[in-house]
């Protein structure tokens, strides 16, 4: 929709109280009939990314671009390193080496899955949404669930651990250089992260059971901030779910493919990036739907809807019974982003043990040589969703150009309308109340939006709700800070 | 092996400027080699890290903040609820109130160590005036790093 067509509009402005803290900002546009018309998520963080990269020289992005991210490193430095590979002309790593960047990416995605289900959502999934907020909080989760509570940090503290094998450190490490990887996995390391395995597949397993009983025993929440949308995600070459490496899939509402096994070295003829006076974020959409039709959503749901089948035997038995739930369908839930998270993450873990006994993991032919090339796209599955890196370099081998599309991104207008569809159920007359911001909470949470791709901030995440009439002026404004007290502003 | 008694632990993003801070405060305590004290960095605190407190009888997180007075503030810190809609990044009291939670224990003596910091935007570099707050605090904070005492921690008053 265009700007032009907002006039006459009210609009709910959610702001950011301060830049550095990390933030979120929502603006709800209401007709005269106090429907919400259109629905913007802004996350200001999302600016600089390419003017921070240009000028580097391009063996030193995959490093650099660590910074972006302080929750998915790792996701941008397997990015770049994919297209840096196609920088220095080679386009099959050893198989040591895409074996090691499977193993650290999975170790990534694992820890990125268990902070988000163990630490994020499941105060929402446990107690109910319209819980007391005192109570609804990762600390009620520990305090009513112990057990769960510390297998998030297990999960996600051996998730790190895998990183930090194979990056050699645990923040901005040197996992991989041009072509290859920068060390081999010694036998120590690879018994080390043996040894805890199987506690890690059985929480992983106990974490799906838990979705499933919370998202099938609640009926309720089904169509929660739901509707039916175009889905993109890389498979495999099989149709596999694919995380590293495979061709695009776009698939329509009801499961038929828009595009599929498409190279992603080609992606900006099927998908072009909108911009919007309102916000820093682009809005990606599928070029063969057109603007108004072709935005889409990519992440765990994606994936898990997207794909043929899994290829490890725990997560396949669980994307069964997902697709099961919705007849064999697409499941459109947008809570179901959190089973579909949490099935991956079964994947994840099952994936890492395979590896781990894998004899290649130990090989130490690490690296390929190429002749260099002017461009390089690389392009992974990141925790939430499809991650592209493009760069064009100079002569000297600094970067011209830069173009990212980072995952939530993508998943910008369908958060857009997630909110939409939450905000016309609870918003109730000119008062903005606790509930309404409650569920707009819940609804972006699902997507697992990152808002930190900015500063370490101070860790918190204060929230504000505007009213705006018709003619643009305040009616109401609630303010939430970051130890939950909520005060009206206005 | 036992784990050393204190643990230092820098966070912020090396790639926004004063953001810095903390690793870089953690680089330059590094370099002293001190027996007792352990030294991590991270991008931002996550609740896995309750799990580095554990077993510590001194933990000092550092940080990079343009609220605190200049040159800097160092401070006992107490355990507190967050309750901000993204856990995302957490604030070291609200680590400490994870802390007992998680392990079933009272967290060890935590002070946080805020280091005055101006300029925050992706890609800037560390401002001049940050890099000489830095120093500031590397000066008076250095011999207190060396000391595994917590009551000399508790008795010290710093410049902020």
């Amino acid at each position: 929709m265009t700007d032009s067509k907002t006039e006459n509009l009210r609009r709910i402005a959610v702001d950011p109280v301060t830049r550095v803290e990390g933030h979120g900002k929502i603006t709800l546009l209401l007709d005269d009939a106090n429907h919400v018309h259109e629905a913007r998520f802004h996350i200001v963080e999302f600016r600089g990314f390419e003017k921070f990269i240009q000028g580097r020289p391009y063996w030193e992005v995959p490093y650099f671009v660590q910074r972006l991210c302080g929750i998915c490193p790792v996701s941008h430095h397997l990015a770049a390193a994919k297209a840096v590979d196609q920088l220095v002309g080679v386009d099959q790593v050893t198989p040591t080496t895409e074996k090691l960047r499977r193993l650290l990416h999975f170790g990534q995605t694992l820890q990125s899955h268990a902070l988000h289900f163990f630490h994020l959502s499941s105060p929402d999934l446990l107690f109910g949404f319209g819980s007391n907020l005192e109570h609804r909080n990762i600390v009620g989760v520990i305090e009513d669930f112990p057990d769960l509570a510390l297998k998030g940090v297990r999960l996600r503290k051996y998730g790190q651990q895998v990183i930090e094998v194979i990056s050699g450190k645990r923040i901005h490490g040197a996992a991989t250089v041009p072509g290859g990887m920068n060390k081999a996995l010694t036998i120590e390391e690879r018994d080390r992260l043996l040894t805890d395995i199987s506690d890690v597949l059985s929480w992983a397993e106990d974490a799906v059971a838990l979705n499933e009983k919370i998202h099938m025993g609640h009926p309720e929440n089904h169509g929660f901030g739901s509707f039916k949308s175009n889905y993109l995600s890389m498979v495999g070459g099989d149709g596999a779910l694919e995380l590293y490496h495979g061709g695009l899939r776009a698939s329509r509402p009801d499961g038929s493919n828009i595009f599929d096994q498409f190279d992603y070295r080609g992606y900006t003829d099927k998908i072009r990036e909108e911009v919007r006076s309102w916000s820093y974020m682009k809005f990606p959409y599928l070029t063969e739907l057109g603007r108004d039709d072709g935005w889409y959503r990519v992440g765990p749901l994606a994936r898990v809807n997207n794909c043929d089948f899994i290829s490890t035997p725990l997560a396949e038995a669980a994307r069964q019974r997902f697709k099961a739930f919705a007849g064999g369908g697409f499941v459109h839930d947008t809570l179901a982003y959190h089973w579909a998270r949490m099935i991956e993450a079964l994947h994840c873990a099952e994936s890492i043990r395979d590896l781990l006994n894998d004899p290649d993991i130990l090989g130490t032919d690490l690296v390929v040589k190429g002749e260099k090339r002017e461009e390089g796209i690389g392009v992974i599955e990141a925790p939430r969703g499809t991650l592209f890196h493009h760069y064009k370099v100079n002569e000297d081998g600094t970067i011209k150009k830069a173009n990212l599309i980072v995952s939530t991104t993508s998943n910008n207008q369908a958060m857009n309308e997630s909110v939409r569809s939450v905000a016309n159920e609870y918003l109730d007359g000119n008062e903005i109340t606790e509930g309404l911001l409650n569920h707009l909470e819940v609804a972006i949470r699902a997507y697992d939006p990152c808002l930190s791709c900015a500063t370490h901030a101070l860790g918190k995440m204060p929230l504000e709700i505007e009213l705006l009439d018709s003619s643009g002026e305040a009616v109401d404004r609630v303010a939430k800070g970051s130890n939950g007290s909520i005060t009206r502003t206005l | 092996m036992s784990i050393p008694k204190v643990l230092i632990f820098g966070y912020g993003n090396p790639g926004r400027g004063d953001d810095a801070l903390g690793p870089l405060f953690i680089s330059e305590i590094e370099k002293l080699g001190l027996a007792d004290v352990e030294c991590q960095t991270d991008m931002q605190l996550q609740v896995e890290h309750v799990m580095d407190m554990q077993g510590r009888d001194i933990v000092l997180f550092v940080d990079a903040d343009m609220s605190c007075r200049e040159p800097f503030e160092i401070c006992e810190i107490s355990p507190e609820q967050d309750s901000s809609y993204s856990s995302h990044a957490m604030t070291p009291q609200a680590l400490l109130h994870s802390y007992s939670n998680v392990l079933n224990e009272s967290p060890p003596t935590t002070f946080l160590l805020r280091v005055r910091g101006e300029r925050f935007e992706l890609g800037d570099e560390l401002s001049a005036i940050a890099r000489s707050h830095l120093e500031m605090a590397l000066q008076q904070l250095e011999p207190l790093c060396r000391d595994v005492c917590v009551d000399s921690w508790l008795k010290f008053k710093g410049a902020g």
